[in-house]
This record gives structure tokens, sequence and C-alpha cells, in this order.
């Protein structure tokens, strides 16, 4: 079983069209596990139809809560948090659930043993059935923390199906960013395809995500979107590739297709046969040769 | 005033938005703003320099405070590794050993050692630097290649413009999770940045709990490449009574001036009026 990660540095260069077409296009040849590790964006479900089949919730932390009958109000807590979430009050210190980081040095230093942490549910994931696999994916409760715990859970269960059931391939789509999420979506990836856009930004996100998968000895190809936006932004990202050895699989035409299967809720490549669907189905090909040498 | 310009969604066109609501409050400020500040917070991919590039100082490094144990001292009793919640102490044979990534430098353990044992070191995680661009201030932060951490940088690339005078703007990262509260926690105002389609919709609903329903700060939302997708936002917009402040057009020379790194409002200066506009609308909402 192969796992295959899509990662961006930047938002919104099309992690999620890719990822989706990719499934539908692989689906046709292997058998596929799919996965979304954008926690708190989740979007590959809207364009896959899937059909719920199990919800598990997800604790993330314990969180600090003072009981205010045992409080003497010393200060303490306020003193030892660094993440400024205690909050001074008249007749007892409080805690704000969005700034603590469940540290429990509060915890641990309070003299009147007024201080409990508490489990909290930071979330949900969902084992859900869609045309073209099996999807893990997840909610992450806004503003919650843990997001990389989160990410790591989706893809130790996706990852055990995808064993026990013998699929070639485990299609992960990634968050945006270099940080914890994307180091815990990284974990038993054989490739990761960077998505990037023909723009300055697309250019130097595509070269921070790059050192991050690198960072972490995955091998990384590249996948340049809407490359006919700006040919000569969509150069410089292959002069790029070129001077660092990496591979660039592919070049996908801007084409409004793909916003009217987003609307229509569909992979792109399931509604129209035009050049994205061509390219995409390209851009499988290479990645199978890839994973197979 | 602090305004954080967050979206839920990424490459909604927070960047695009930010840069030119700070570029249109200083070349045309109103009567109330004395000074402009932009602090880019999406510090795992962070653009606004590209457009506005900044004159800047030497870089600050933003380091963790991570324990660091006393052999001599220590006594291997395991507190320290008893009271972490993030694993990143732990005894192995007759070494305490230090997961410096996995820790949130709470200094928890230093606190708990009954040795004494544990001081705290400095451990780099990324950068911070400050500029100008004009007569604006500019700050924006780096985090380091491979390292887990981005809250403690956004906190150090902010630190100091709650007492600043004037509009303070803040470029978010995208998503829902907690670099994205830091960059929103504490500000005036929310400017969510969305587009049309579902994906936009789906992330800004997101986005709308966190600002609006868990931090109680007033919001208003921006179409970007409105007239793409569909009316999804429109009616939930519509439906929660979040106001619309600004609708971006679709255009071919906005995206290629965008790729180019050319703010929009040099762009479209037409723009620029609907900027003040919109800043009248949040000033209005705060006040």
């Amino acid at each position: 079983m192969k796992q295959i990660l899509i990662l961006s540095g930047k938002g919104g260069t099309g992690k999620t069209t890719v990822a989706a077409g990719l499934a539908h296009l692989a689906s046709a040849e292997a058998s596929l596990v799919l996965a979304d590790a954008d926690v708190d964006a989740s979007n590959l479900e809207l364009v896959l139809h899937p059909e719920l089949e199990e919800t598990t919730p997800f604790e993330g932390g314990v969180k600090a809560v003072i009981d205010p009958a045992r409080c003497t109000c010393c200060g303490r807590c306020a003193e030892v948090c660094r993440f400024e979430a205690v909050i001074d009050g008249e007749d007892a210190y409080a805690v704000d659930a969005v700034a603590c980081e469940g540290c429990a040095a509060c915890h641990y230093q309070c003299p009147a043993e007024a201080i409990a942490m508490v489990p909290t549910q930071a979330g949900e994931w969902y084992r859900s059935r869609t045309p073209w696999g099996v999807l893990f994916h997840a909610r992450l409760f806004p503003g919650e923390e843990n997001s990389g715990k989160l990410v790591a859970t989706v893809k130790q269960n996706a990852n055990l199906w995808a064993l026990r059931h013998k699929a070639n391939y485990l299609l992960v789509d990634g968050p945006p960013g270099i940080g914890c999420p994307v180091i815990a979506a990284t974990a038993g990836t054989q490739l990761a395809l960077l998505v990037t856009e023909p723009s300055m930004s697309g250019l130097h996100d595509l070269e921070r995500i790059l050192g991050t998968v690198a960072h972490f000895g995955v091998k990384a190809a590249v996948i340049v979107n809407k490359w006919d936006l700006k040919p000569a932004r969509a150069a410089e990202i292959e002069a790029f590739c070129r001077d660092r050895g990496i591979s660039l699989i592919g070049r996908i035409p801007y084409d409004d297709a793909v916003t009217r299967a987003m609307v229509s809720g569909d992979p792109v490549t399931a509604v129209t046969d035009g050049p994205v669907t061509a390219e995409l189905r390209r851009i499988w090909r290479t990645v199978a040769t890839i994973l197979a040498e | 005033m602090i305004i954080s310009v967050a979206s839920g969604k990424g490459g909604t066109g927070k960047t695009t938005v930010a840069v030119g609501l700070a570029l249109s409050l200083l070349e045309c400020p109103p009567l109330d703003v004395a000074s402009v500040t932009l602090i880019d917070c999406d510090v795992e991919a962070p653009n606004a320099a590209l457009f506005l590039r900044p004159s800047l100082g030497p870089e600050e490094t933003v380091d963790l405070l991570v324990p660091q144990v006393d052999a001599e001292a220590c006594t291997l009793c395991g507190r320290c590794a008893e009271v972490c919640q993030y694993h990143a102490l732990a005894v192995v044979g007759d070494k305490v050993l230090v997961f410096e990534d996995l820790c949130h430098g709470c200094g928890s353990c230093t606190l708990i050692c009954p040795e004494s044992a544990i001081s705290e070191v400095p451990h780099r995680i990324g950068t911070v630097a400050r500029g100008r661009v004009g007569s604006m201030r500019f700050v924006h932060g780096h985090l380091d290649i491979g390292r887990p951490m981005a809250v403690p940088i956004i906190r150090q690339a902010r630190r100091g413009a709650a007492d600043e005078e004037g509009v303070v703007v803040l470029d978010a990262p995208p998503g829902a999770a907690c670099p994205a509260v830091a960059s929103m926690r504490g500000a005036d105002f929310v400017l969510l940045v969305t587009e049309s389609t579902p994906f936009g919709l789906h992330d800004l609903q997101a986005a709308l709990q966190v600002a609006r329903d868990e931090l109680g700060i007033p919001v208003g939302v921006v179409i970007n490449r409105d007239g793409i997708g569909d009316d999804g936002v429109d009616r939930f917009c519509a439906a929660e009574g979040v106001p619309i402040l600004l609708r971006i057009p679709f255009e071919r020379r906005i995206a290629e001036a965008y790729a180019d790194g050319v703010p929009i409002t040099q762009t479209v200066p037409e723009l620029r009026e609907a900027f003040l506009g919109l800043y009248d609308s949040v000033r209005e909402a705060v006040s």
C-alpha cells in the first residue's frame, strides 16, 4: 500500500480539486482509501458524495477549570500561566478556554487545589463510503487546539483500514501551511504532491513546503495549477524545480469547469472530459509510475 | 483599532485585502487614522512582503523556553514527565530525554521539579522582522522549516500592537485552529474574506464560529472573485445577519497583478475608495 499526500504551503491552490480528481480517476484501476487531513477546513467531503457510516468523538486534550468556591484569589495561576489564559476576577479567577493550552501548570501550582483539568471534546472524525473509496475525514471544532493530533488520528485509522482491506493506495488531501498539522500528515507518506500556482506567492510558499517535506525525508513532485493564468510565473516555477531536481509532473490549465464541478459537488474529472481532466489523467499515470519504481 | 483579516479557506484573498486596506488608509488617511501598521500573521506562508517590499530591520529570533535537566541534580524521580501534558519529557534509563518539538514552553516541569534541577533554555522556532513601507509600520514572522508551532511566532509578531495608535491590520493564516485564533484574538473587528463557492462557504462558517461565537468579535465579509460559483455565501450571510462589506470582481488583470506581487489598489485604483468605505463601515461597527 502506497501513501500519497497532497500539500501546497499556500492555501487555495487547488489541493482538494486535485485530490478529488485523482481519487475518481485512480479508483477505476485500483482500490483506494481516502483521507482529508485538513481538519479545520475539510472540503474533500463536499465533492465526494460521502455516505456517513461512523462518527467518533475526538478528545483533544484537557483545559483548566477553576472551582470558584475553592479559589482564594491568590493569583498564583495567573502568575504561572504563559498563555494569558487566566482571567482575574473579583471573587475568583477564571480560565479563558480558548486561550488555555491545557499545560496544567496552574493545576499543579494552585495551593488551594482549586483547579481541575477537564477533558474536552475538540472535534469528531468520520468514516464515510464514497463511490471512489472509503473516506476518513474529521471536523475540528472551531478554535480548538490539537489539529495535529486529530490529523494523526484520521491518518492512523485510514491507514489501518487500507492495510486491512488490502487497498493499493491511501490518498490524503493535506492542510495548507508548513506547521503542526502538515507535519502530522507527512508521517508515512511515500510521495508528496505539491500543488502550486503561477504567482510570486505560489513560488515562495512552494519553496517552504518543499523544504518541509525534504526535512522529513519525503519524496516530492510538483503540480502547477492554473499555469496558463501567468505563463511567465509558471516558467519561473519550472526553472526552480529544475534547479532543485524536483520533477514537475503536471500543468493544469485554468478552466471554469473546476468551479462548476465544485458547485455541483463532484470531482471535476467526473463531470467534464476537458483539458483539466486530460491533465489529471496524465498526472495520475505519472504518479502510479513513480510509486511503482 | 485592530482589524484582523481572516478566512477559513486558504487562497481566498486575505493578503490582497489586508494589503489593499492598509495601503488605502496610508495613501488617503481618514482624519481619525494616526498611523497604519500591517502585521503578517501567516507565519507558515507569509506573503504580504512580496506585495509591499518593506525595508526591514534585523531579524529577531523567536525562541521557545524548553527544559534543560541538570544531570547532577536530577534524581530521576520522573515528576517532570508526569506533569508534562505534551509528552515532551521522558525518563529513559538514567537520563531525562527532552523532545523540544513537542514542548509548548509552559514551564510546568521547571516549577514542579523537587530538586530544582530544571532550567529553561531558548530553542529557536522562527523569526520576526520589523520594518517600514513608507510611513507604514510592517511586521512579519517566519516559522522555521520543520518546526510545528506557529502560535508563539504570531504572538511575538503582534507584541506591542495593542498599544499602537491608529489602525493595525493583521493578515491571518487560513483555517480555524490555534494559529487563526491567535491572529484574531484581541482584534476589534474581523474581516472574513471568502469566495462564493461551496468550499468558500463551508470554511467561512468555521471562521465565523471562531470570530463571532467563540471570541465575540464583530465581523463582516468580503467576497473575492465575485461572480464565480453560486449564491450560497450571499444567502448564508443574509440568514446569519452578517454584513457583506465589499465585493472584489473576478478579473484577469487582478489575477495577473496578484501573480506579479502588485497590490490590488495599484491595478484597480477605484478600489481605494471601496477600501476606505470598508474602513468606515468597520469603524461604525466598532464604535
